[in-house]
């Protein structure tokens, strides 16, 4: 099957909601996943040294505060010269503050180097099978290049 | 019964005598250590002191315990991969092993680097990187640098990521060089696992280090050199904090201020008050050791009158001629003046040292308003601060220069204890109690009961 896939998550910036990140690192660990749960309040640029020292496979960022944008401008190349160009971004929650549109924030996110966005309202069990696809794909090309 | 119990420092070498039956320190007494020629002339001039008050003529060398810092300590470089996670884990682990910390290094070695290694020539190289199962790149790399150095004196124990191991053990062994192992310090982001390791680094201090630095030579007038001398005060705090049956000093803090550094032991949970998010990405030792190698009161007096200055502590340009007498080793204060001037550089170099260990609470703004965040070890519930080293306790006022370790309404920010009781080691004896817990816990801890007094 190959060996255990390796998650990062937490709630990006000055966010203190908790939910989501937990009920995501614990529905993934009995998944099968390993998780390293980073919690509330985590600066983007922890992310990016608990991915480089688990050499973790995908980093799952929450964000309910609406400010998720504005965390993020730049992450996406700061994960590049951090030699984790190669690791997947995700990010789910509330990313924009009053009423929107949920497909210009997929979008906004997408251009800022997220593979994949999520609203609240998200299945995880759906969020998990993608995210499964995407790893697989991401060997199968590694794999190619060799 | 008397037991000599002595450390070998850098600059002198103190014995205190202890009558185990009674309690009681009958004799003290300090030479210049004499490491470079031969140790044991510098530990005989002691003894001899120690001779006119008290009969030792009978004592056996299993009544000596010794520990020493001797030789610019335990020397180490730690090396990791991130900074702020296994490269700064490798040295707190090195720290509470009682190292001096001469280089860390972080990332991939660059060959700059690793002649800046060579050129220090560590006693011990102290290699992390990666988590259990994570990265391995970089500490393979690390280890492929080294053991390929052309100088091979500095013993190398690997302390990082385990799926790196076979590999490692594979290229040192083909480059003839050896190479010891212990679990991952950092097996997991947020977990620190130290206590193995600062085992192994006690080994290899016991078991090698000490031969080479010439000081192995008391074997024949002691048990031993047993532990470098940080560890001795280290293990003297948690004793006199824990106590033996919930009868210890509950959370405390010790500040030694020393001639070259000034070093600060807080055994506390440091964890953040209620409401508040403790960020940082390792967690805190509840025994935690931080050596400010800036602050000596001998080697650093220039550093220390400019902080001092800075933070109103000392007034602009005084103390000048005591400033140019004091700058070498083994001086001592002989007039009022010089006593004066002795005692702001320890306030200084206290004031400074705590700030720096005890943790910081911020505010910052988030959509919700207002939150306060903690970096670092909250030590304001701590209700008992000690001072020792001879520049506190043979200062005219040891109590003012505690005062410094307190929490103060003008730098609210820093987590320094509130409130605390202050206590002097007046009879300097917190690194005899860790050598005495050695061979007899309840003793040692009824020594310091007895000697550390509150001020």
């Amino acid at each position: 099957m190959g060996k255990q896939i390796t998650v990062i998550t937490g709630t990006v910036g000055f966010d203190a909601h908790v939910i989501g990140t937990k009920i995501l690192s614990h529905t993934l660990r009995e998944q099968g996943f390993k998780v390293i749960e980073l919690g509330i309040q985590t600066p983007p640029n922890d992310f990016i040294k608990a991915a480089q020292e688990s050499n973790a496979d995908v980093i799952m960022i929450s964000s309910l505060y609406g400010m998720a944008e504005f965390d993020l401008k730049g992450f996406k190349q700061k994960c590049i010269e951090s030699g984790i160009g190669d690791t997947l971004l995700y990010i789910g929650g509330m990313l924009a503050v009053g009423k929107h549109d949920f497909k210009e924030v997929e979008k906004k996110f997408k251009d800022l180097g997220f593979d994949r966005v999520y609203p609240q309202e998200v299945d995880l069990s759906v969020a998990i099978a993608e995210l499964r696809k995407d790893v697989d794909r991401k060997s199968a090309r590694r794999a190619d290049r060799r | 019964m008397v037991k000599l119990l002595v450390d070998i420092g850098s600059t002198f070498t103190k014995v205190v005598a202890v009558n185990l039956d009674t309690l009681e320190i009958v004799s003290r007494a300090q030479a210049p250590s004499t490491v470079e020629e031969d140790v044991t002339i510098g530990l005989r001039k002691a003894f001899n002191e120690i001779g006119k008050e008290v009969d030792i003529s009978r004592l056996q060398p299993g009544d000596v315990l010794a520990c020493s810092s001797a030789a610019g300590g335990l020397r180490v470089v730690s090396i990791g991969f991130v900074p702020e996670l296994s490269c700064d884990a490798a040295t707190q682990a090195a720290l509470g092993a009682g190292a001096k910390i001469v280089g860390h290094y972080s990332y991939e070695l660059t060959r700059q680097e690793l002649s800046e290694i060579e050129e220090l020539s560590p006693d011990i190289v102290l290699l992390a990187g990666g988590t259990d199962g994570g990265d391995r790149r970089v500490i393979v790399h690390n280890g492929t640098m080294l053991a390929s150095s052309a100088n091979s004196k500095p013993w190398i124990l690997m302390a990082g990521n385990k799926a790196a191991q076979d590999d490692l053990k594979k290229i040192f062994q083909a480059a003839g060089r050896d190479v010891r192992f212990t679990n991952n310090i950092m097996p997991d982001i947020g977990v620190l696992s130290v206590d193995r390791c600062q085992k192994e680094i006690a080994r290899i201090f016991l078991e090698n280090i000490i031969e080479a630095k010439g000081i192995a030579k008391v074997k024949a007038m002691s048990s031993g050199i047993l532990m470098p001398t940080p560890v001795a005060v280290l293990n003297a705090a948690r004793l006199l904090s824990e106590g033996i049956r919930s009868d210890g000093f509950g959370e405390l803090v010790v500040v030694d201020v020393g001639g070259a550094t000034t070093d600060v032991h807080s055994i506390a949970s440091g964890s953040p008050p209620s409401g508040v998010i403790a960020l940082g990405m390792l967690p805190e030792l509840y025994v935690k050791r931080t050596v400010e190698g800036d602050l000596g009161v001998r080697y650093n007096i220039d550093t220390l009158v400019q902080l001092g200055e800075d933070r109103g502590i000392l007034a602009q340009g005084a103390f000048k001629r005591e400033m140019k007498k004091f700058s070498s080793a083994g001086t001592l204060p002989e007039n009022e003046i010089e006593s004066d001037f002795d005692m702001m550089l320890a306030s200084v170099a206290l004031d400074t040292a705590i700030e720096r260990h005890a943790g910081k609470m911020d505010v910052v703004y988030g959509a919700a308003g207002k939150m306060l965040v903690q970096h670092g070890k909250n030590l304001t519930d701590v209700k008992c601060v000690i001072g020792t080293g001879g520049p506190i306790v043979f200062c005219r006022n040891p109590r003012r220069v505690l005062e410094r370790a307190s929490f103060s309404e003008e730098k609210p920010n820093n987590l320094k204890p509130k409130n605390p009781g202050f206590y002097l080691d007046e009879r300097y004896i917190l690194y005899a109690a860790g050598l005495l817990a050695e061979v007899d816990a309840g003793k040692a801890l009824g020594l310091m009961k007895k000697y550390v007094r509150q001020v």
